[in-house]
């Protein structure tokens, strides 16, 4: 990166590992810079002072208890998605077709609870629902995986296209399916008999996702870091050629993550259809699919570091939902926030990654 | 029976955003940038045109070429932004590609819908809708003679004069990848950037003007849907998933623009297919219709990866980051 001209020049250079400290406060400083500009945007689209709306956002992530519970079940949700991406990452394998694995595994269930219904015991109906969700998703995981594997085919482009296939199998059914007849929507499934909806604790309504998660995340952490075949994912991501000596079978690796990638996605699926929405729609998945991208991104793949991520996107659109209610503003409000958020952590990353240092040009140049 | 003469002209229609969001994909995928953030660039570019010839339109008298001219120059501006954004983030920054264009596409959609959606209460107008008749009225002109010349008339001249830019825009950017010493060096680029480095080709200008180029053609497309096929009327979410569709096209070009120019006509006449077909009353049907392009591109991905022709293959370094000192 010489400078032809300058004086001083700019010279740009690879770090070593800074310590985890150093690198969380470059973060959190990006994080309150991009707060301090979404907090001034607002107030000069508003008219309110930035100090209002961040209020107002706290207001609506935390204010009630019921606004806490959304929160939680929101951010359970989109963590498991996080976390059914990260193995799939891990090995370099762009999996941004989460969207279409989340909806696959949502309407694998809903079949079964629409079908199966009332014909068999409802603990038999849970599992049946379990089993069908996260291999109709692994399945949907599993089929770019194999073109990847066979013949190195662009798993990026594929998956993504694999969303939008999912979102028409799923508007198809919508209608096959719908109450009454020409509806356009499914509505409530087994409303009076509830068969098939996912037990509820106490009277926590998202408790059980939360917990279901929860131990997830722990599972997953242990799975990336302490078994073998997260280490293989490790080795092939960081070199495939090296995996290929040391004798790793890259296309099975490839594919059996691409599974556990999707069949959890089709988990985040049920727990929204059986869990919580007992419905489906083709925008169930609500863009979680993208947003885990980023947020296991964000996280550095580390499943205990997602948890504040994931929290740190679900409180902007939850925060941000408040203001657009109290101030009349349109939902898509939340988007730009999330955005602009974004855009200061991924830029902060270079910050970490790399050492910026002046120097003096001495003549000789580099 | 099936009325082509009706349905090539609205095949079109619906292919012309995707030709330019694919041209503005393409130039972009040739220096090496997988720009996953078309979607929210078509869509700031279309809202960019949209504020600019709103506020025209208050201002009273409305002249032609302004009503023209001042969307067009609004929405390069907005989605030059984005480019510039992406640019700074990947290639100064170099942040990870995929992160960033997802992050810019849910930028660019939020964008796009915050201020259709709220652009009268913020500006305080009292207007009803955003209806951008007169503006519209410009963009939509086409040939006089058009409809007298029958079906030839119909079917080739009864567009606006963006889509015809956007055909010639494809073709130059199709000689200028191909045929010149600049679309050359920018393949070069995009295969592998540590060669072209060394031949002395400065990579950060090339990656920068085309993704940013690319940008300003794909805002374009936002421009066009809106004013062209849209009516000057802007509606939330709208313009869907057009702008991933586009980047379908790319693929399925096989990074032809040239290509491009039927194959948008193609994707559109898929796009639109269900409302042709009879299918009576089974409207469900017609959700299975839609998924033909999205079928289509994974078809032709899976194929291009099997025949495994070097010409037919994505740019060498798509996606991947380039810095010298870490060869």
């Amino acid at each position: 990166m010489a400078n032809k001209s300058g004086r001083s020049v700019l010279h740009i250079s690879k770090r070593g590992a800074l310590p985890w400290y150093a690198a969380w406060a470059i973060r959190g400083a990006a994080i309150v810079l991009a707060l301090i500009v979404s907090g001034v945007f607002t107030a000069a689209l508003t008219g309110l002072n930035p100090l209002g709306v961040y209020a107002a956002m706290i207001q609506g992530a935390f204010g009630t208890e019921r606004k806490v519970w959304i929160l939680g079940q929101n951010l359970a949700i989109l963590l498991c998605v996080s976390l059914a991406v990260t193995p799939a990452f891990k090995m370099r394998f762009w999996n941004v077709g989460g969207e279409g694995q989340i909806l696959i595994g949502g309407l694998a269930t809903a079949a079964c609870m629409i079908l199966l219904g009332d014909k068999i015991p409802n603990w038999l109906l849970i599992i049946v629902m379990v089993v069908s969700s996260v291999l109709a998703g692994a399945i949907w995981g599993g089929i770019p995986a194999i073109c990847k594997a066979r013949w190195n085919t662009n798993e990026t482009l594929f998956t993504l296209m694999m969303n939008y296939v999912a979102t028409q199998l799923v508007a198809f059914m919508v209608i096959v399916w719908e109450v009454p007849k020409g509806a356009g929507k499914i509505g409530i499934i087994n409303q009076n008999t509830e068969a098939g909806w996912l037990p509820q604790i106490g009277s926590y309504k998202y408790l059980l996702n939360i917990l279901v998660v929860a131990a997830l995340t722990v599972v997953m952490y242990f799975y990336l870091t302490r078994s073998k075949q997260g280490y293989e994912i490790s080795v092939v991501g960081e070199s495939e050629r090296t995996a290929r000596y040391v004798g790793i079978k890259v296309g099975k690796v490839i594919v059996r993550t691409m599974m556990i990638s999707g069949g959890l996605c089709g988990l985040a699926g049920l727990l929204l259809v059986g869990g919580t929405d007992h419905t489906i729609t083709t925008t169930i998945a609500g863009g979680r699919g993208f947003t885990a991208v980023m947020v296991a991104w964000l996280a550095k793949f580390n499943p205990f570091t997602m948890v504040f991520t994931s929290f740190l996107l679900v409180f902007l659109s939850r925060g941000a939902s408040e203001i657009t209610t109290i101030y009349g503003l349109n939902h898509s409000f939340g988007d730009i926030l999330t955005g602009i958020i974004l855009f200061f952590i991924i830029g902060s990353e270079f910050f970490i990654n790399y050492r910026l240092s002046f120097l003096k040009n001495t003549g000789k140049g580099e | 029976m099936f009325d082509f003469v009706s349905f090539f002209p609205r095949a079109v229609m619906q292919g012309i955003p995707l030709l330019l969001g694919a041209t503005g994909e393409t130039l972009t995928e040739k220096s090496g940038n997988l720009n996953l953030g078309i979607p929210g660039i078509m869509y700031v570019g279309g809202i960019c045109g949209v504020i600019g010839a709103f506020f025209y339109e208050q201002s009273g008298n409305v002249n032609g070429i302004l009503a023209v001219l001042i969307p067009l120059l609004c929405c390069m501006l907005g989605s030059l932004l984005m480019g510039l954004l992406y640019c700074f983030l990947t290639v100064t920054l170099r942040a990870n590609q995929n992160v960033t264009g997802l992050a810019m596409a849910t930028f660019g959609v939020g964008f796009g819908n915050f201020f259709g959606g709220s652009l009268i209460k913020l500006t305080g107008s009292d207007v009803p809708s955003i209806a951008l008749s007169a503006t519209s009225s410009y963009f939509r002109q086409s040939l006089p003679f058009a409809e007298k010349l029958g079906a030839f008339g119909k079917m080739f001249l009864s567009y606006g004069f963006l889509a015809y830019l956007a055909i010639v825009i494809a073709l130059v950017s199709s000689y200028v990848l191909k045929r010149t010493r600049v679309g050359l060096q920018l393949r070069a680029v995009g295969e592998s950037p540590a060669t072209a480095d060394a031949a002395g080709i400065n990579i950060t200008r090339y990656k920068f003007v085309a993704t940013c180029v690319g940008s300003m053609i794909a805002g374009l497309g936002g421009l066009y849907y809106v004013m062209d096929y849209a009516c000057g009327v802007w509606s939330n979410d709208a313009f869907g998933d057009r702008g991933w569709l586009a980047i379908a096209l790319v693929i399925f070009t096989i990074w032809r623009p040239n290509v491009g120019i039927l194959s948008s006509i193609l994707f559109g006449g898929l796009y639109i297919l269900y409302l042709f077909i009879p299918t009576g009353t089974n409207l469900a049907v017609k959700e299975l219709y839609k998924m033909l392009p999205y079928l289509v591109t994974i078809v032709v991905l899976i194929v291009s990866s099997m025949r495994n022709k070097r010409e037919n293959q994505p740019p060498e370094s798509l996606g991947v980051p380039y810095f010298r000192e870490e060869r």
